[in-house]
């Protein structure tokens, strides 16, 4: 089978040019001006931009445990609407992935939906903070981040060890979600101004800043890959800049809620606004934003979070923390991001593509890379001027519980290619 | 109005039409007959969530003196033990046929969602650390009585303000009503931000003691000392307790108020409840008439006499 992608601007890592892409078995096999393929599906992409497809590192797709929230075919197919042809996938499931038989189960269920889901890790077993999971059985079948996403790993040793022998797995990284479990006990928004008016307990910015310290020089006396997930204060911002410039091994990611909403979201009391880490202050998100433009921040990451709306319907400190976001978050942050200049588009596809696909090792998988031929055609083509209006009954999702209801929202997802097959045509999803 | 969910939506001149009207309620319950059928045919439902006496008695009184029919819905004793969410509970009584929702929460804003699922009108009862309009709505009144006037008290609010809704719906109301209020405890207890509030914060208490118009003491709980934030009940009384001691140093006139369920001995002397000073009895007779002008206001038909 080959498709055409035709009358496109192709920007990848290398830069940006004009061109037709033929894609040819799964694999890029012509880049060039006026190509022409007797057969071919054409897909149209004038005046659109064609880039490599783009990558989640952090996404819940609540399989195995809850399909009544999401599944990974409905998960899948939502990413591949918003542009995504790899994601991993959270392993704070039931059970937990910590164990090579549900993660290979997983991992094969993952290879034939929608966009490729790929799956994190367990540092711990049974996400408990105390023993290892077995990090090179799963690493064995392909797993390079491991994290106890939803728990902070809060024993100090712990997390010592953990980044300590993974640092004998090459490409494998101990992602933490960097909140203080003491701190935060019992809170449910960001610990500020507008807490304190709603008088709902809070989760302090110091809760992720003291952790973030502590992890950094562990990663620094172990020499272990550290990444931090979801980053959302400009403490914590300030110490990854700092360690980079030690030469630590560390990366971020902070997802387009963190970089664009606040705390006062808080004041509606809607739980669609809830998460851990929590929507932060001003300062934290303009913080968040200048991470992301001097680089100290890699890749954007939604942490889609879907909750069926009987969980979610709940008052703000009973409901569970979560948003969705792959099918907004490449709008969003050309909205928040490159719209206004703050970044290229270039920028924000690196952050939302090729720089996520390295933290993870799904460029040695074909995503990420270059618009080049001999590479896999994991590709999405975008309208990067297009408007238009979140709705959130129109959610390929399970769930509904996205923030974003009501905005409106420039660049839009036109196709999205995965090995070589259209996933996504003309905005509708064709798997 | 519609709903009375949070004092912040409401401006002075609001806040002194309900007073107003709950002066004239309180004269109906000095009446011989304490009734009036101003809420003959209309349905009001008591939803709580959370323990509550005299906040709960004090509503259904008030809806039983202006003729409404009543009906209570403890969680305790329902289909929430089985189960039943917030949303399909409410749902439910409102098919029955209501006017008016009186909520009360240990969840902020649950009255505010509430309020958003159904037609009738929601009254906040209290909904978790946020908010209690009706409390501060008749700690206001019961000191207008016996002030004649609120505008320029000195008002100190001592304890565990972070965690408390009538520190949050009092701080508004008195402050609109032109009093100044302080509050006063230990770093702990105070909120985490007071940015904005129209207070000022001090933690010595015996410092401005003398200053103070009017000494409004919260509840401490014992569950505070698991959480690290006080070291004993014994050293909380010690610094903030309204002892004997510290009430003989107020202003001659000064006032005292809580607004229960107290602790005596643990926040405040029993002589000192006991006392002169205290409006804590005015504050409890009042709360029926407040309530009433509330219920009327939201859903009678008509203007207040």
């Amino acid at each position: 089978m080959s498709v055409l992608i035709r009358g496109g601007r192709v920007i990848d890592e290398t830069g940006e040019r004009d061109a037709d892409v033929l894609v040819r078995d799964g694999v890029i096999a012509e880049v060039g001006p006026g190509l022409d393929a007797a057969g071919a599906t054409v897909l149209d992409a004038d005046g659109a931009v064609v880039a490599p497809g783009l990558v989640d590192i952090q996404v819940h797709f609540r399989e195995p445990g809850r399909e009544d929230a999401e599944t990974l075919e409905t998960g899948a197919r939502a990413a591949a609407l918003g542009g995504f042809t790899a994601v991993v996938a959270m392993p704070n499931t039931t059970p937990p992935l910590d164990d090579a038989k549900v993660v290979g189960s997983v991992l094969e269920h993952g290879r034939r939906t929608a966009c490729l889901v790929t799956v994190a890790g367990c540092i711990t077993r049974g996400r408990e903070g105390r023993e290892l999971a077995p990090l090179g059985e799963l690493y064995d079948l392909g797993v390079r981040i491991f994290t106890d996403d939803g728990d902070c790993v809060a024993d100090a040793n712990v997390m010592r060890r953990a980044l300590e022998y993974s640092s004998a797995l090459p490409g494998a990284v101990i992602a933490q979600h960097a909140e203080d479990p003491a701190m935060v006990a019992g809170g449910h928004m960001h610990e500020g101004e507008w807490s304190a008016r709603l008088g709902i307990p809070g989760r302090p910015a110091a809760a992720e800043v003291t952790i973030v310290a502590r992890d950094l020089e562990l990663a620094r006396i172990t020499g272990g890959r550290y990444h931090v997930l979801h980053m959302s204060t400009a403490g914590a911002t300030a110490l990854v800049r700092a360690a980079k410039a030690e030469g630590v091994r560390v990366t971020a990611e902070a997802s387009p809620q963190h970089f664009t909403l606040t705390d006062a979201e808080c004041a509606s009391f809607d739980p669609v606004f809830k998460m851990n880490p929590p929507l932060r202050s001003d300062a934290d998100v303009e913080a968040i934003v200048a991470g992301l433009v001097d680089g100290t921040i890699d890749a954007i990451a939604t942490d889609h979070a879907p909750h069926t709306p009987a969980t979610k319907e709940l008052p703000f400190e009973e409901a569970p923390p979560g948003m969705l976001g792959v099918e907004t978050a490449l709008a969003v942050s050309i909205t928040r991001l490159s719209d206004p200049g703050t970044l290229t588009l270039a920028d924000v596809l690196a952050r939302l593509s090729w720089q996520p696909a390295r933290i993870a090792g799904l460029d040695a998988l074909g995503h990420g890379l270059p618009v080049a031929v001999g590479n896999p055609a994991n590709l999405c083509v975008i309208d990067p001027a297009e408007t238009w209006v979140v709705e959130a009954d129109r959610s390929a999702s399970k769930s509904r519980n996205t923030p974003w209801a009501g905005w409106k929202l420039t660049g839009r997802v036109r196709h999205t290619v995965l090995r070589g097959q259209p996933v996504v045509i003309n905005r509708e999803a064709h798997a | 109005m519609k709903h009375l969910l949070s004092v912040e939506d409401l401006d002075r001149d609001r806040i002194v039409e309900l007073l107003d009207g709950s002066e004239y309620m309180s004269d109906v319950l000095g009446r011989e007959i304490p009734k009036v059928p101003a809420l003959r045919g209309k349905t009001i439902v008591s939803l709580f969530y959370e323990d509550s006496t005299r906040t709960r008695l004090s509503f259904e009184t008030a809806a039983k003196r202006l003729g409404a029919d009543t009906m209570t819905f403890t969680a305790g004793s329902s289909s929430v033990k089985k189960g039943e969410s917030l949303l399909d509970t409410v749902k439910t009584i409102e098919s029955m046929g209501i006017d008016a929702m009186v909520v009360r929460h240990s969840a902020a804003g649950a009255p505010h969602r509430v309020a958003r699922w159904i037609d009738a009108s929601v009254i906040n009862a209290g909904d978790g650390r946020h908010e209690h309009p009706t409390q501060a709505l008749l700690d206001a009144f019961t000191l207008r009585r016996r002030r004649g006037d609120v505008t320029g008290a000195r008002i100190g609010i001592v304890g565990d303000v972070r965690n408390s809704r009538v520190a949050r719906s009092g701080i508004q109301c008195w402050s609109r009503l032109g009093a100044q209020v302080t509050l006063i405890g230990p770093p702990t207890l105070m909120p985490e931000r007071v940015d904005g509030w129209p207070v000022e914060v001090t933690s010595d208490l015996d410092d401005i003691l003398s200053e103070l118009d009017v000494v409004y003491v919260l509840r401490v709980q014992q569950e505070r000392i698991g959480r690290a934030l006080l070291p004993s009940l014994r050293e909380y009384y010690a610094r903030w307790g309204l002892s004997v001691d510290r009430a003989e140093r107020l202003k001659p006139d000064a006032l005292v108020m809580h607004p229960g369920p107290m602790i005596r001995g643990s926040e405040i002397a029993t002589e000192v409840v006991d006392g002169p000073r205290s409006l804590v009895r005015d504050q409890v007779a009042n709360g029926v008439a407040v309530r009433m002008a509330v219920l009327w206001d939201l859903i009678g038909s008509g203007g207040m006499a």
